[in-house]
């Protein structure tokens, strides 16, 4: 772009540099006072920029190339059976960028013609059904805005502390607006039988993701989604159609879903027995743990997005989040829990949605000790990991909403730590 | 009041009718479920007929799941092991394999079936995966090498962990003792450190 424009540069930029150095030399002063950044002219000041329709897809500034959902190699066994980090650290407000909504594959990316999607239901029904994407668009839809956390989120950090960044500790969440056809629907088209208590949700890709979920969700709040932020589904997060299950495991929000089946028991498969279930420290294991714990977690300052400006005042910001409601206050302490004060929480209380909460302080310089600590609808404090440690061990694997500690250094640098 | 009702007189027709049916979709065709519903469950219901012996499995093993399990289904690299680990569940670092961890034998089945074989290059029979459920069950030493499982005798097969699985009791358990008020200020006497993270980012 600078290339091609530098041409028209010339008589405006001479003539404005030739005021620039009159007035130097007439005050008898070496350079105008004050930052280049305003004194000297600008490209993107001088110079026409991109013709509109430049990219007819949007995409982010050059300037923000390094805003990237990003894996970690060796948590996986190979890279179709994988996951990538949302950048919690680099984003603000509630609503997660299409683009960033961490993934999680267990056979690859499928890429499904929209033409050739068919979702079937069949089992207990009296009517066992095929729909095309287009008979799906003639249900009556709603909007409904919610986050999709994986259950193995902030596993790792289960015996220790291990990874150094939000994104890698917490970025196995996003949070969407959907848009869908609430599964009840379907599922009233079809007629369940009376003996039919549950549903196995399964997908289409490689993988065939199936999931079981109890028929008192499936007709409660779930959703058969084909939009996203206002726009078709990534092929990533299931295109053209995904399950919603608001507030349960990610796991269960079947991505390239094909069909329902409704039975009268689960099925058990792989995913909800030797997978997404949590070994306890007994040696025995809870299963069908569905429902994401209250949870919060500080997204700047931490590792990612050291504080660069010095002492003064500081903007300190959260997200928080409930499976089982809403989020109607945060703490946040600054001296590892011996005070804590009450968050400032920004944006409406929606149930089983992320909300962001901001404290705003005059940072003295010294080292600090940052934690926040939610308190969901139902009066659930969200807990310290020692205390879920004390109750499950460190093999579970799943469901850590335990307290985040940074470490805020005298020079500005986040550490992953953790306190007594 | 007359309005309001005439109003609604005319909406009711082109209002959704939760429980009554929309006409939308069609019938699936019996041959049409038969080609998607593949699921298994523990009582036996889906699993076709068919059999496998423990040698034709080992034979199948080695052939299609041994470069990434191991020709003794104990894994290799991060791919998970099938056999062994039997008793380390509660040890620091337990070893979750369908002989040690999985609840029931038709996981195994089920999932060998609809993500072990397509995706991978791999067209397995249903013969063929018996027989390779027969190997894992021999290499976890839970039959004998001149077993056969077949349809019949399936559901006899009980995995040693199956009593080791209970429902979520967090309801029970964890949610009365993290419902309560919080502590605001001197809530500890002091803090310390106790576990800095090594990695210092990328």
């Amino acid at each position: 772009m600078t290339e091609k424009t530098d041409h028209k540069t010339t008589r405006r930029g001479f003539l404005a540099s030739g005021i620039a150095v009159g007035g130097a030399v007439a005050s008898g002063r070496a350079a105008v006072a004050g930052e280049a950044e305003i004194t000297e002219m600008q490209p993107w000041r001088r110079n026409l920029g991109d013709p509109v329709n430049n990219a007819p897809y949007g995409t982010p500034s050059q300037f923000e190339a390094d805003v990237l959902r990003r894996p970690v190699a060796w948590l996986t066994p190979d890279a179709t059976t994988a996951v990538s980090f949302t950048p919690l650290h680099a984003l603000d407000g509630t609503i997660t960028p299409n683009g960033l909504c961490f993934e999680r594959h267990h056979g690859g990316v499928a890429q499904v013609d929209p033409e050739k999607y068919r979702l079937m239901i069949n089992g207990l029904v009296d009517r066992p059904l095929i729909f095309t994407l287009q008979d799906l668009l003639r249900f009556p839809r709603e909007n409904r805005t919610y986050f999709l956390e994986c259950a193995a989120n902030s596993g790792m950090e289960w015996r220790g502390v291990q990874m150094d960044g939000v994104q890698f500790t917490h970025g196995m969440i996003h949070n969407v607006e959907y848009t869908g056809v609430p599964l009840r629907y379907l599922l009233e088209e079809a007629g369940v039988q009376t003996a039919g208590k549950w549903l196995l949700a399964e997908g289409g890709d490689a993988s065939g993701m199936s999931r079981s979920i109890p028929m008192e969700k499936a007709l409660e709040d779930c959703l058969i989604a084909f939009k996203m932020n206002g726009e078709a589904l990534r092929a990533e997060q299931g295109y053209p159609v995904r399950l919603v299950v608001p507030g349960w495991e990610g796991n269960m929000w079947v991505k390239w879903l094909r069909r329902l089946e409704v039975g009268d028991m689960p099925w058990h498969h792989r995913e909800e027995t030797s997978k997404y279930s949590d070994l306890m420290a007994d040696g025995r294991t809870r299963r069908f743990t569905w429902e994401m714990d209250a949870k919060s977690v500080i997204t700047t300052p931490s590792p990612q997005a050291p504080v660069l400006h010095g002492k003064g005042p500081m903007v300190l910001s959260g997200l928080a989040w409930s499976g089982r409601g809403s989020i109607p206050r945060v703490d946040v302490t600054l001296d590892g829990g011996i005070n804590w004060h009450q968050a400032r929480m920004d944006g409406p209380e929606l149930d089983k949605s992320l909300r962001r909460f901001y404290y705003d302080f005059n940072w003295d310089g010294t080292a600090l000790l940052l934690q926040s600590r939610a308190h969901d609808s139902t009066g659930y404090v969200q807990p310290t990991k020692d205390a879920l440690r004390s109750l499950r061990g460190v093999n579970s694997n799943y469901h850590n909403n335990g307290i985040q500690t940074w470490h805020l250094g005298k020079d500005g640098r986040v550490r992953n730590v953790e306190v007594t | 009041m007359l309005k309001l009702l005439s109003i609604l007189v005319i909406l009711t027709p082109s209002m959704p009718l939760a429980a009554e049916p929309m006409g939308l979709g069609r019938v699936a065709m019996p041959d049409e479920i038969a080609a998607w519903d593949i699921d298994v469950r523990p009582d036996g219901l889906g699993l076709p007929a068919g059999s496998g012996s423990v040698a034709f499995g080992e034979e199948v093993f080695v052939e299609n799941c041994a470069a990434c399990h191991g020709d003794f289904a104990e894994g290799v690299g991060r791919y998970p092991a099938l056999a062994g680990g039997i008793g380390t569940l509660t040890d620091v670092r337990p070893t979750r394999t369908v002989g040690s961890f999985y609840p029931y034998l038709s996981t195994v089945w089920d999932f060998i079936n609809r993500a072990m074989t397509v995706g991978y290059g791999t067209e397995l029979s249903d013969d063929e995966i018996y027989a390779v459920t027969a190997y894992v069950l021999y290499s976890n030493d839970l039959v004998g090498d001149d077993f056969v499982l077949s349809r019949e005798n399936f559901t006899s097969i009980r995995l040693p962990n199956e009593g080791g699985f209970y429902m979520d009791n967090r309801a029970q358990v964890e949610l009365p003792r993290f419902r309560h008020l919080a502590c605001m200020s001197e809530c500890k006497s002091s803090v310390e450190i106790t576990m800095t993270v090594k990695n210092t980012g990328e």
